[in-house]
């Protein structure tokens, strides 16, 4: 009984841990936000710090650079096999690695345009978070 | 600056060591290095494990290891940084012996990866990489490899086919290692029946993670026992951990810096070395090593492969004790098994050999070339 409290107490510490780390995250996740350089006027994403960066939301639009077909994942990616990871140049100049959606793998082809979408990235179980963030679909 | 000698080597087999702790590998090796030597005083350990620390085993080991080999007290060091731990401590060894502050220092790498399954291993293996930019989406060592792979075979036309020659390679010149883990040839034909780990990588394209541990000792003398065999020179650089934030993803710069470093370090021509071990767990990762160190012009690393250059009687000998494919992959661990297998190689004792071997280079790396460390052996 006791383990069983202790488990239980353990798991949801741990969601509570783990959504300051994705929540500091939401506006790049949730809408694409990475910063601006106000000097260069060069475009970071994932954001940076800094007094010469400010804010920017991206567009979504990017094109493949490379990808794989993942049949061997890491831990708490099990339920997802197989998944297409990829490089996506952004229209706006940076590089971003994410899972494409919405289409098959051998629908996808380098230099392929896609847009971004919000899906599911992750679900924890019961007692830990569910994750949405950013995928990549083919335009249609 | 004083020069720097192997004064006594020692390595277990790479296996699934079921029966044995890390200790037991990691004393081990140690043992065997130190009975080979006539080193009357030990300085300093130095303990280099890249896995034991992510998959909860354990975490500073450096004074276990002393302790268990009669040397309470000594100072006694843990290298971390995964792939590049055991690089990066035989450079340190050799930095604190050159500069006089330390006359012998036993440098022992071990990995204790059996007792975990494949997701947790691929998971410890991926913290190298941008958790909250790369992994958090799937992202594992071999799945960045998968990448560059593709782009590679898109960008210059080649296929799948092109890189079975590593493998092939590697699993020759194992047969003959009675520490590798797998000492069986296989051939290119077999290869194109393998199934996927990360497409467009195969199973048979891909390295085993397995037990082991190899020691090195450090010396400002050289081992009484054979030809005196020298470390000249080495280097470390790194590169953005993301492989999105590298402005060209097919050129491994840390590769070409590390390289170039201890090169310059040791004195000597690129085309003076005559045996090569790289972190090679997978032909893609070979390929663009040989490129950016300029061993080939960018998109014709795999001719290397189709022309024999990296068989043993060729222009570049690579993974002459089978590599990370054949010999096993020993992740923190491999930096000092490439020092131990390349002095064997260099005194002319190496299982499979080059002829008249005199220089020889050794390569290691965390993440996908994030921090690369390169040394040059010589026999003196």
């Amino acid at each position: 009984m006791m383990i069983a409290t202790l488990r239980e107490s353990t798991t949801m510490e741990h969601a509570r841990m783990e959504l300051a780390r994705h929540w500091r995250h939401r506006h790049a996740r949730y809408r694409l936000q990475g910063s601006r350089n106000s000097v260069s006027g060069a475009v970071a994403f994932p954001p940076r710090e800094g007094n010469e960066w400010e804010p920017c939301v991206l567009s979504g639009q990017g094109t493949v650079v490379t990808y794989t077909v993942v049949h061997q994942p890491p831990l708490g990616h099990h339920g997802e096999v197989p998944y297409i990871l990829a490089i996506v140049a952004l229209a706006e100049g940076p590089m971003i690695t994410a899972q494409l959606s919405d289409c098959q793998a051998n629908e996808v082809q380098i230099g392929m345009p896609v847009e971004m979408v919000t899906r599911l990235l992750g679900n924890e179980g019961e007692d830990g978070l569910l994750l949405y963030g950013y995928k990549f679909r083919p335009i249609i | 600056m004083r020069p720097v000698y192997i004064a006594g080597t020692g390595m277990t087999a790479v296996a699934e060591h079921w029966t044995r702790t890390a200790l037991s590998l990691a004393s081990d090796a140690a043992r065997q290095a130190l009975s080979r030597s006539t080193i009357p005083h030990i300085d300093a350990l130095y303990l280099a494990n890249g896995s034991s620390a992510p998959l909860g085993l354990h975490q500073n080991f450096a004074p276990a290891v002393a302790h268990e080999l009669g040397l309470t007290g000594i100072e006694a060091i843990s290298f971390e940084s995964a792939g590049a731990a055991g690089g990066l401590a035989i450079r340190q060894a050799a930095m604190a012996v050159a500069a006089g502050l330390a006359d012998a220092i036993l440098v022992v790498g071990v990995e204790k990866v059996s007792d975990f399954l494949d997701e947790h291993r691929e998971e410890s293996l991926a913290l190298t990489s941008d958790t909250d930019w790369e992994s958090l989406h799937g992202v594992t060592l071999t799945t960045q490899w998968a990448m560059l792979m593709r782009k590679y075979m898109h960008d210059y036309a080649v296929g799948i086919s092109d890189f079975a020659p590593f493998p092939v390679n590697a699993h020759a010149n194992a047969v003959a290692n009675k520490q590798a883990l797998y000492r069986f040839a296989i051939n290119a034909d077999k290869l194109k029946d393998a199934s996927m780990i990360a497409d467009p990588l195969s199973l048979l394209d891909s390295s085993t993670i397995a037990d082991g541990a190899a020691a090195v000792l450090i010396s400002a003398t050289p081992a009484s026992d054979g030809p005196a065999v020298r470390l000249l020179g080495s280097g470390v650089a790194s590169a953005p951990v993301a492989l999105h934030d590298r402005d060209d993803l097919l050129d491994l710069t840390a590769v070409r810096q590390s390289s170039q470093r201890a090169l310059a370090a040791a004195g000597i021509d690129a085309n003076q070395v005559q045996a090569f071990d790289l972190y090679d767990p997978h032909g893609i990762a070979a390929v663009l090593a040989f490129e950016a160190m300029g061993y080939a012009a960018k998109g014709t690393g795999t001719q290397l492969g189709a022309s024999n250059a990296i068989r043993p009687g060729g222009s570049v000998p690579l993974a002459l004790s089978g590599g990370c494919k054949a010999r096993g992959d020993v992740f923190g661990a491999l930096g000092v098994y490439q020092i131990a297998e390349l002095t064997a190689q260099l005194r002319q004792t190496a299982p499979t050999q080059v002829d008249n071997c005199q220089f020889a280079l050794a390569q290691s790396m965390a993440g996908i070339a994030t921090t690369v460390v390169t040394h040059i052996l010589a026999r003196d």
